[in-house]
């Protein structure tokens, strides 16, 4: 970690950078935003937006159901309520005759419902509002590890599952006509957002996670053309509002979640200007 | 009428099939075969069954009765590859994919995003000049016209090469060019690629004119054969009777 804070001196000289939380929190935010914009791009396709601001307040459920049931760790009683949620709204969605966004409205509802019935009981949320709007000034080293190894993992996945949930994306009957499994892909996908969300939200936020998945792929979706264009302009867009916003919050001395957000709707308020103009 | 004779080398069987959903039985001991080389188009009424049918022979549902897939000499052949072609794809039109992503995300396991091979890009010519849309390669999806669309479709459905081609109401909603280029692209493959094709349409004048063989099913099969056999039917004529009354239609 010594070397690259070190590289990072000799090639950033920047001011900012002199503190080691700013180092880390740039490295944070090279590692979680290209998967985020990844990610977004095909929950923006499959119309998954509301899925995934579900899956974010449903954290706060994870960490009360993981004092009840005696999970030491806040992450890992977040993960794996995220993945069993996940998959639940991904069931009721499929067996529910009814549309999708009243389920997904009442299960996240629900769980935020149900979190903080359990965090605040005694008077005791205070100390989990930082989950609201995130942290990420307080990424540690050993996080950055597991930043790297999400982002490792997750792009593997990505990559594997990508043919396969563009097809289902477009059209399920087509997808399944052509030999995709397309249950099994959506849960495989649903559980990898869950998953990303979880890691993410002690850094971005419980309330701008979902913006920040969602925003860079809205705002490429509106210039793009095609599945490589949208990827590729979705990954840049979160980059560079994930390195203004970071470097904005500094100087502004305000929550980087909030201003990473802030430039993506810009950027995307900008794409939707010049979606006529480019895309005709 | 094109082509009227059979390649004879391989035929699909339908024996006894029956169907049952819901405690109803959708389709009741249908026997038929569809002959490789031709074009046999089913018809009969909304709720006859063509659909249930066409999912039972491509086995997206559980049916009683068999289905044979046999060669020249009738021996069974155990593995059918089939091509499928729905009714008007619906998908949202403004998704960034275009023409090249579908197939490319068809044909290779390279995520699309990370670019197409030469070798793909290849293959997706080559489908694409087999339906006369090579000129549609980088077209977004979302632009490509109802016609289009179909016979993109018909593209990855010939890839990997079927022996059973399913057109499923391809060409509702179509206009007539746009329907007339699809049925005679159907029929250069049908020529070309060595294949059985069964396709449902409502179009009884283009079944008329197209048509090697047809169908005519309410639940089960009320008659089979050359479009003339079947149009001049009394049990056509107890299906269709009103229509029949106001003006030969496939005329």
């Amino acid at each position: 970690m010594e070397m690259i804070d070190h590289l990072m001196d000799v090639l950033l000289p920047l001011e900012a950078l002199r503190f080691g939380f700013m180092k880390h929190a740039l490295l944070a935010v090279l590692l979680l935003t290209p998967l985020l914009g990844l990610l977004g791009t095909m929950a923006v396709n499959k119309q998954m937006a509301f899925f995934s601001d579900a899956l974010g307040h449903s954290a706060l459920t994870g960490i009360g159901l993981g004092i009840v049931l005696g999970i030491r760790s806040d992450l890992l009683a977040m993960l794996i309520f995220g993945v069993i949620w996940a998959l639940l709204i991904i069931l009721i969605r499929h067996k529910a005759q009814t549309s999708a966004d009243t389920v997904i409205s009442v299960c996240s509802s629900t769980s935020v419902a149900f979190g903080l019935v359990i965090l605040s009981r005694g008077g005791g949320f205070a100390k989990y509002s930082s989950l609201l709007i995130g942290d990420i000034l307080a990424v540690t080293p050993n996080d950055l590890l597991l930043l790297l190894l999400a982002l490792v993992l997750g792009s593997g996945l990505w990559m594997y599952m990508y043919n396969g949930l563009l097809l289902t994306s477009i059209n399920d009957s087509l997808a399944h006509s052509r030999g995709v499994r397309t249950r099994v892909l959506e849960c495989a996908f649903a559980v990898l957002v869950a998953i990303i969300v979880m890691l993410s939200i002690r850094w971005v936020g419980m309330m701008l996670i979902n913006a920040l998945l969602i925003l860079p792929a809205a705002a490429a979706r509106n210039l793009a053309r095609s599945s490589r264009q949208h990827a590729c302009l979705s990954v840049l867009f979160a980059l560079v509002s994930g390195i203004t916003g970071l470097f904005s919050a500094y100087s502004w001395n305000t929550s980087a979640g909030a201003a990473i957000v802030i430039y993506a709707a810009a950027l995307y308020t900008i794409s939707l200007l010049l979606k006529g103009k480019i895309k005709g | 009428m094109l082509n009227r004779d059979a390649c004879r080398l391989c035929r699909i069987d339908l024996s006894h099939v029956s169907v049952t959903r819901g405690g109803q039985e959708v389709l009741h001991d249908v026997n038929m075969h569809i002959h490789c080389g031709q074009l046999t188009m089913l018809i009969g009424q909304n709720g006859a069954g063509k659909t249930t049918l066409i999912r039972a022979l491509l086995g997206e549902i559980p049916y009683q009765g068999s289905i044979r897939h046999e060669d020249g000499d009738q021996h069974e052949v155990p593995h059918l590859t089939k091509g499928y072609v729905p009714q008007q794809l619906e998908f949202d039109r403004d998704m960034p994919v275009t023409v090249r992503d579908l197939m490319a995300a068809s044909f290779s396991k390279r995520p699309v995003w990370t670019g197409i091979s030469k070798k793909t890009d290849e293959k997706i010519m080559k489908a694409l000049e087999r339906v006369h849309a090579e000129g549609l390669i980088m077209r977004p999806l979302g632009r490509c016209s109802g016609g289009e669309l179909q016979r993109i479709l018909l593209a990855l459905a010939m890839e990997p090469a079927p022996d059973l081609l399913v057109l499923d109401e391809p060409i509702s909603g179509v206009d007539e060019n746009g329907q007339r280029l699809f049925l005679d692209t159907v029929n250069e493959l049908r020529f070309g690629a060595h294949m059985a094709i069964l396709m449902v349409s409502h179009d009884l004048k283009l079944v008329h004119e197209y048509a090697d063989q047809v169908i005519l099913l309410d639940r089960s099969v009320l008659v089979q054969g050359p479009p003339q056999v079947v149009f001049g039917s009394a049990e056509f004529g107890s299906v269709f009777g009103k229509r029949r009354e106001r003006a030969p239609l496939w005329k």
